[in-house]
């Protein structure tokens, strides 16, 4: 029995000198520590007070995730549409050649003065047409021939994996030869080499040149599905007569492909230019719609921007449920543990003591939450992007907005309960039942 | 001695207009150091209301408050918690222990609010630890409350008033929930304490505990009615 504080009656009749400062807070760690014992104390509670937080945070990464994944799937496709690319179409409706001649149509001559454009380094045409397609193996219908010219893998970026693209010739001679894409040479053949195998098409017996490499669908273009054929056999064999006699030989869209170092707007000025020069119309008269790869990367652009937006607001919302979710549970906690208050506060306890761990304690349910978030997040997402047909790329910021999102929630939302207990009166706490 | 306590016309009124109640009507008290003072008077006299001012958790309606030479009754809340935290040792009739939470933890309570001089954990530990040990508690340290017989909670609260070592310790009815045998036990510690040079002032309405003190204030609606010395205590105990 000997302690300090038995034989202390000269330390008691020490007078009330030492004026310290007492305003100051007890030291951040100390406070931490109460905090985390508040949290740890109660784990079914803090489980479910984190839950918003949790489930919000997940659905940050979640959500950017997917839309960084969309972004990122759409922007393979409009790569795929090769670079430089520049798209000219006969309007929609018009340019059939049939309602009087008004609208000019696009016909294979085009190509010749497209391809004459300066800064245009090569054009490739397109006009298809749907049949049926049988091999020695298999039978399928409506497949997708595209009569095209022999530039077409250049321009369009589409390698050859087996054997070989047709030539010009073939293409000026309508040869009854095919290339197939990657996806049809296997519905066709079931993985037997198609090089120099027969395919009939319609009633037009083809023979296969060579095989695609496989480059999926871009924009609503299924490259691996397609069948590409000199246009010239397009012309010659798939158009009905009487059709090919008013149509003449038009074609569908005209590829341009131009120079990296050219300004696009000028080109395209030219070939309106020369081309209502060829056909010997007003340049008001050239209704073709020429667009470039910026055009449609704008439009899909503002797509998944307009998406991106609607992510956004989901997840902040979740957040912002979730910050509630920890303020209404901090409100019923401090009522709850009104006695604790005043029992600290008798020992001692300033109400910035008493505000601080119960801010730090929303704080570190709300890291706590989190990092829980995050780890779902993170899982979710990889799932999602296994299992879903979303695509999803984890982007490391959205991890670090979502947990300083986390922070600044458990910050502002736990501010008020805090400053509930700060404000309680250690008199009316400790009566409090 | 020196005065550890003196009270100039302390007044505690609540409410307002015709609900007020006058809980201490102007209060004269002074308390020297080593004294052991009991406070009697009948329920609603207002000794819960005198203790809690004089033990610094609530402040008087108008009056002056000196403890060990300084003015309380000028404090405001922050300069009241440090002195709560340094000079004055609290014990409630109910104990007031914080709960899932272990006696030795509860007694390091205070020492946890000191500042600015930090106490380093293991002293903290050590000094809970010795006075859980002057309680008779030096083996129960690491149970909680719920753990404890009603009589060891309020061992482990007088530990946890005695560990900053105040100059004051007060008890408002700290034998209230116990049956008399426990309260015998409770008094003869806080008489030992008393004993060592502890100035000790606790509240009851049981006489056989304020015959063991000193000197017994009884109050009667809010006002002192006496103010007398009681016989040795050696006398009482035979
Ligand atoms: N918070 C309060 N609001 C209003 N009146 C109060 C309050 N606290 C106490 N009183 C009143 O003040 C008077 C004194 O109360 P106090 O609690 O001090 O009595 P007491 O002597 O401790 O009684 P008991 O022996 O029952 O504990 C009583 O009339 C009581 O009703
Ligand atoms: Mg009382």
């Amino acid at each position: 029995m000997t302690s300090t504080i038995q034989n202390d009656a000269s330390a008691q009749a020490k007078p009330f000198s030492d004026e310290e400062e007492i305003t100051t807070l007890i030291n951040p760690g100390e406070i931490v520590s109460i905090a985390w014992d508040g949290v740890a104390r109660n784990k079914i509670r803090s489980l479910l007070t984190m839950l918003g937080v949790i489930i919000g945070v997940a659905a940050v990464i979640i959500m950017i995730a997917i839309s960084a994944g969309t972004e990122a799937q759409i922007a393979a496709q409009i790569e795929g549409l090769g670079s430089n690319l520049v798209f000219i179409q006969a309007p929609f409706g018009r340019g059939r050649g049939g309602g009087g001649g008004q609208a000019p149509a696009l016909v294979f001559d085009d190509l010749a003065t497209v391809q004459n454009v300066a800064g245009v380094s090569g054009a490739v045409v397109e006009q298809n047409t749907n049949q049926t397609v049988k091999s020695s193996v298999n039978t399928l219908t409506e497949v997708s021939l595209i009569g095209t010219t022999f530039q077409y893998p250049d321009v369009r970026d589409v390698p050859i994996d087996e054997g070989r693209f047709f030539n010009e010739k073939e293409q000026d001679r309508g040869t009854k030869v095919a290339v197939l894409g990657a996806g049809i040479a296997q519905d066709l053949f079931d993985g037997a080499d198609p090089i120099g195998q027969a395919v009939t098409a319609g009633n037009t017996r083809l023979t296969v040149v060579g095989v695609a490499e496989p480059k999926g669908v871009v924009g609503d273009t299924d490259f691996d599905s397609q069948i590409y054929i000199p246009i010239q056999l397009v012309f010659d064999r798939f158009l009905p007569a009487r059709f090919a006699r008013i149509f003449g030989n038009q074609v569908r869209i005209i590829y341009a492909e131009i120079d990296e170092d050219r300004e696009l707007d000028a080109v395209i000025e030219q070939m309106e230019l020369k081309l209502a020069s060829s056909k010997g119309l007003d340049l008001a008269d050239i209704t073709f719609t020429i667009r470039t790869q910026q055009d449609i990367i704008d439009t899909q652009g503002a797509t998944t921007e307009a998406f991106r937006n609607l992510l956004a607001w989901v997840a902040g919302v979740s957040l912002l449920v979730g910050g509630i979710g920890i303020m209404n549970i901090m409100l019923v906690s401090v009522t709850e543990r009104t006695r604790e208050i005043g029992i600290r506060q008798s020992v001692g306890a300033t109400p910035n003591d008493i505000r601080f761990q119960f801010l730090t304690e929303a704080l570190i349910l709300s890291l706590v939450g989190g990092l829980i978030g995050i780890v779902i997040g993170i899982g979710g997402a990889f799932l999602f992007g296994q299992t879903g047909d979303m695509p999803t790329v984890i982007v490391p910021s959205s991890i670090f907005l979502a947990f300083g999102s986390a922070a600044a929630v458990g910050i502002f939302f736990g501010f008020y309960p805090a400053n509930q207990a700060a404000q309680l009166d250690p008199i009316d706490a400790l009566r409090h039942e | 001695m020196s005065i550890i306590l003196e009270t100039q016309q302390l007044k505690k009124i609540y409410g307002q207009g015709d609900i007020q109640v006058t809980a201490l009507g102007g209060v004269d008290v002074v308390v020297r150091e080593g004294e052991f003072v009991s406070i009697m008077g009948q329920s609603g006299s207002g000794k819960s209301t005198l203790m809690n001012i004089l033990g610094c958790l609530d402040r008087p309606t108008s009056g002056n408050y000196w403890l060990a030479g300084s003015d309380v009754s000028q404090m405001d809340k922050v300069q009241l918690a440090a002195i709560r935290n340094r000079k004055i040792g609290f014990i409630f009739q109910s104990f007031n222990l914080l709960a899932r939470t272990s006696a030795l933890e509860n007694v390091m309570l205070p020492l946890v609010y000191k500042r600015p001089n930090v106490i380093p954990v293991p002293q903290r530990r050590e000094m809970a630890h010795e006075a859980l040990e002057m309680v008779g508690l030096g083996d129960r340290t690491h149970h909680d409350p719920m753990e404890l017989s009603g009589g060891q909670r309020q061992r482990v609260a007088i530990a946890r008033a005695l560990v900053a070592n105040p100059v004051l310790i007060m008890a408002d009815e700290p034998t209230g929930n116990l049956d008399s045998r426990t309260s015998q036990e409770i008094m003869e510690l806080l008489k030992n304490l008393h004993k060592r040079g502890r100035t000790i002032v606790v509240v009851t309405h049981e006489d056989e505990v304020a015959e063991q003190t000193e000197r017994t204030i009884t109050l009667k609606d809010g006002l002192i009615e006496s103010d007398l010395k009681n016989k040795p205590q050696e006398e009482v105990a035979a």
